[in-house]
C-alpha cells in the first residue's frame, strides 16, 4: 500500500494491529487503549511504534510518551468529526510532537489543505487511485488567514 | 469599507475553482451525497423545497453599490429578479440552479463577495450594528474588530468541521443592536474602570429550539487578546462539544451543561497557554481602522435649513423621517432606513430594479456604500440631511419608503413553508394578512415600537422568541398552527418570550395578534412602550382576551 508522507508517494512501513491480535515484528501502530494496556511490552517491541487516536480519545493520555513514539494516526470514523483536527494542533504546537502524524480512515479530500495546516503530514487515501489528487488538493488555496502550524 | 488585496482576492477566487470541481465532481457522481452537502453548505448552497437556496455572504452588513448591482445581475440572469435579505445580514438567492452556482460565485468574486461558510457547522459570517460607524452612542467602531474576526474565521483550519454552526457578532455602541447576547459569542466593546476599551465576551447565547440568553464569561478582555481568546473557546468547543446528538450540539449546550464555571475553567487554562499567540498589536489595529475611516463628510450640511423646512410642509415626509431615519454622529447627516417591509412585499426581498436603483441612490446620496440590518432592512449611513427629502421621494417610487421601521409592521419573518424544506408551516402569508390588517398607518404609528418576529419552525431563523411577540409555526397532524410568546427581547434587556396559552389556528393568528394590540392600547401607561407593558402586568390580561375569542 502507498501513501503520501511530506508530499511524497511512499510506500507505507507501517502496520495497524487490531487490539485482539498478536503483536507482530516492524513497524506497529496500536490503538490507545492498547498502548495503555501493553506500554511495557511495545517499549521492548523490535521495530517502530505508533499510536492510533480517535476523535474521542485525548492527545494528554500521549503526552508524555511522545517521545517514544514515531507514528501518530488520527483516525477518522467520519468526515464530520472535526476533533481529530485539534488533535493534530495539539500535537505538534503544545507537545512539538515532530514525528509522522497521518489521517486514516474517512476523510474527505478535499479536507486535505486544512489537516496540512493543523500539522498532518502523511495521509493514507482510502483508495490507492487518491494519491495524485490527495497531493493536489494539499495546493487548493495558495494564500492564508491565520497562523496555524503552517 | 474593507478594500480587499490581493491576496483577498485569491482567497475568493481560488475558492470559486475549489467549487467548481467539488460541484463537477457531483454531477459526475464522483463525490456522494453525503460529502457534497457538507461541502456545499460551506459555500451557502442549500437544497430546498422548490430550488437550491444560495446564502452570500454580507460580511457585517455592509455592500457597495458595485456589489448591489451584482447582486441585481445575478438576480436578473440566474434568478426569478429578487434576492431576499436575512436576518444576519446576509443575502439569498432562492431559485438558482445547481450547476450555475460556481458561475454565480465566480460572478460575485469578481466584485468580492462569496458564500465562504454562510452555512455548515463552522463559523459563520459575523454580523454587527447596523448603524456601525455613525451612531451617537458608539463606544468604538466595531467593523475593524468584525473584519480582523471575518479574516480570522475563513478557512480556519482547525475550526472548520465544528459540532454545530458558529455565529459571533460584536457591538460597539451602548445600545446592542447586534443581538449579541443571542450568538455563541457575543463581543461588546466596553471601557474599563481606566477608561481603556477592550471586550465584554459572552458565551452560549443561541436562539433556535432552545433559547438561550448568553453568559458573561469575561467582563474585560484586552483587544490584543482577542485572537487568543476566540481561539480558546473554539478550541474547547471542538474538543468538548456533543457530536452524539445535533440538537444538543451548540455551544450553548455545552455551557449549559458544563455550567459556566466550569466551561470558563476550561477556557481560562487553555487560554493561559494561547495568549501570547495571535496578538492583535496596534499597527495592526490601526492598520485595520483606516480601512474604516468616516467618509468625507460635507461641513457644510450642518448649515442647512431645508430639512425642517421640508418637514413642516410635508406631513408624510416627516412622518417617515421620524421612523425611516436615525441620528448620525456628525451634524447635518441622518441614516436613512429602506424599508423592506412595504404591505404587499415579502419581508426583506428586494428586485433587481429595486437593487440597480439602491446602488444609484447610494452612489449619489451615501459615499456608494448600502448597509443590512438585523431585522432585514437596508440602511444608507451617510445621508445629507438636506438630501433626505429627494431621497425620500425616490424612495417612495421605489416602495422602499414604507415608514415602518421598528413599528408592527416592520416584521421579521422566515421564507416558511413557501420556500423552505424545514419549516412545518407558512409564514409569508400570515404576515401579509398580518399587515393587510394593519393597513392604518396612524394606528400602527400610535402602537409605536414593537417588534413581531415570526418563524416557520422551531428552527427559529426568524427569531421569534425574542420577539416582542413571537409566532412560531408548528405543525399538528398536517395542519398550520401557531404558537404566540410575548414579551421577547433581543437588545440590551434580553429576554426569551413567554408563551401566552395553547397555539392557535391559522385562520385566528391575525385575531389573535389584534387583540393583543387592543389588550396593549387599553392597558398601557402614557408612552409605555409594548414591551415595557408587558413586562409590568404579565401575559395574563392577553392571554385572557385572545383565548375568549377562540
Amino acid at each position: 500500500m502507498q501513501l503520501i508522507k511530506d508530499r511524497q508517494i511512499i510506500d507505507d512501513i507501517w502496520n495497524y494491529v487490531t487490539d485482539d491480535a498478536e503483536l507482530a515484528a516492524g513497524n506497529i501502530s496500536v490503538s490507545l487503549a492498547r498502548w495503555q494496556q501493553d506500554k511495557a511490552k511495545l517499549l521492548a517491541h523490535d521495530g517502530n511504534i505508533g499510536v492510533r487516536l480517535g476523535p474521542a480519545d485525548s492527545v494528554d493520555d500521549i503526552a508524555a510518551d511522545l517521545n517514544s513514539l514515531q507514528l501518530i494516526e488520527l483516525d477518522f470514523p467520519d468526515f464530520a468529526d472535526g476533533r481529530l483536527f485539534s488533535h493534530a494542533w495539539l500535537l505538534r504546537e503544545r507537545y512539538d510532537y515532530h514525528g509522522e502524524i497521518r489521517a486514516t480512515g474517512h476523510y474527505m479530500n478535499d479536507q486535505v489543505f486544512y489537516l496540512s495546516r493543523v500539522g498532518v503530514n502523511a495521509f493514507s487515501p482510502e483508495k490507492a487511485e487518491d494519491l495524485p489528487v490527495v497531493l493536489s488538493h494539499l495546493n487548493d488555496f495558495t494564500v492564508k488567514y491565520q497562523d496555524s502550524v503552517n | 469599507m474593507y478594500q480587499y488585496n490581493d491576496n483577498d482576492q485569491i482567497l475568493v477566487d481560488e475558492r470559486v475553482a475549489q467549487f467548481r470541481r467539488q460541484t463537477e465532481q457531483f454531477l459526475k457522481s464522483e463525490m456522494s451525497e453525503d460529502q457534497y452537502r457538507a461541502l456545499r453548505l460551506r459555500n451557502g448552497l442549500y437544497i430546498q423545497t422548490h430550488a437550491p437556496m444560495l446564502r452570500i455572504a454580507g460580511p457585517y452588513g455592509l455592500f457597495n453599490s458595485k456589489q448591489l448591482r451584482k447582486i441585481a445581475h445575478v438576480a436578473r440572469t440566474y434568478d426569478k429578479n429578487y434576492c431576499h435579505f436575512t436576518t444576519r445580514q446576509n443575502i439569498q438567492f432562492n431559485w438558482p440552479k445547481l450547476e450555475e452556482v460556481p458561475d454565480i460565485l465566480a460572478e460575485l468574486a469578481s466584485v468580492q463577495m462569496h458564500a465562504i461558510q454562510t452555512s455548515g457547522n463552522c463559523m459563520r459570517n459575523t454580523t454587527s450594528d447596523h448603524l456601525a460607524g455613525v451612531c451617537i452612542d458608539e463606544i468604538e467602531d466595531p467593523r475593524p474588530y468584525c473584519e480582523i474576526i471575518r479574516q480570522w474565521t475563513t478557512l480556519h483550519p482547525e475550526f472548520d468541521y465544528l459540532p454545530r454552526k458558529f455565529k459571533i457578532a460584536v457591538s460597539g455602541a451602548l445600545h446592542d443592536r447586534a443581538a449579541t447576547q443571542f450568538h455563541d459569542i457575543g463581543l461588546h466593546l466596553v471601557k474599563n474602570d481606566a477608561g481603556e476599551i477592550g471586550f465584554k465576551v459572552m458565551v452560549g447565547g443561541g436562539l433556535g429550539r432552545t433559547p438561550v440568553i448568553g453568559q458573561i464569561i469575561k467582563p474585560y478582555l484586552e483587544k490584543k487578546n482577542l485572537l487568543s481568546y476566540l481561539e480558546a473557546i473554539l478550541r474547547i468547543y471542538n474538543l468538548f462539544g456533543r457530536r452524539d446528538n445535533k440538537y444538543k450540539a451548540r455551544i450553548k449546550i455545552l455551557v449549559k451543561e458544563s455550567g459556566l464555571e466550569k466551561f470558563s475553567t476550561l477556557v481560562e487554562k487553555e487560554w493561559l497557554l494561547i495568549r501570547d499567540n495571535n496578538e492583535l498589536d496596534n499597527e495592526r489595529i490601526n492598520g485595520m481602522k483606516a480601512q474604516f475611516v468616516a467618509p468625507a463628510y460635507d461641513t457644510d450640511a450642518v448649515r442647512d435649513t431645508s430639512f425642517s423646512q421640508q418637514q413642516d410642509e410635508n406631513k408624510a415626509f416627516a412622518t417617515w423621517v421620524k421612523y425611516n431615519t436615525a441620528d448620525h454622529k456628525i451634524s447635518g447627516y441622518r441614516a436613512a432606513f429602506l424599508s423592506l417591509k412595504a404591505p404587499d412585499s415579502p419581508p426583506g426581498d428586494m428586485t433587481d430594479v429595486q437593487l440597480d436603483a439602491v446602488a444609484d441612490l447610494a452612489d449619489k446620496y451615501s459615499f456608494g456604500e448600502i448597509r443590512s440590518t438585523h431585522r432585514q432592512n437596508l440602511i444608507l449611513a451617510d445621508v445629507k440631511q438636506a438630501d433626505l427629502f429627494v431621497l425620500w421621494q425616490q424612495l417612495e417610487l421605489l416602495k422602499l419608503a414604507t415608514p415602518n421601521i421598528g413599528t408592527v409592521t416592520d416584521m421579521i419573518c422566515c421564507p416558511g413553508l413557501d420556500f423552505c424544506s424545514l419549516a412545518n408551516a407558512g409564514s409569508i402569508g400570515v404576515a401579509k394578512e398580518i399587515n393587510e390588517a394593519l393597513d392604518d398607518m396612524d394606528y400602527i404609528h400610535d402602537i409605536g415600537d414593537l417588534k413581531i418576529n415570526m418563524s416557520g419552525c422551531m428552527n427559529g431563523c426568524a427569531h421569534q422568541s425574542v420577539g416582542h411577540i413571537g409566532i412560531l409555526g408548528v405543525d399538528k397532524k398536517g395542519t398550520e398552527w401557531y404558537q404566540l410568546t410575548l414579551g421577547g427581547s433581543s437588545e440590551n434587556n434580553a429576554a426569551i418570550g413567554e408563551r401566552l396559552g395553547p397555539a392557535v389556528a391559522k385562520d385566528q393568528v391575525t385575531k389573535a395578534i389584534t387583540t393583543i394590540l387592543e389588550v396593549y392600547i387599553e392597558h398601557r401607561l402614557e408612552d409605555e412602550s409594548f414591551l415595557d407593558m408587558v413586562n409590568r402586568v404579565g401575559i395574563t390580561p392577553f392571554k385572557e382576551q385572545v383565548y375568549a375569542i377562540n
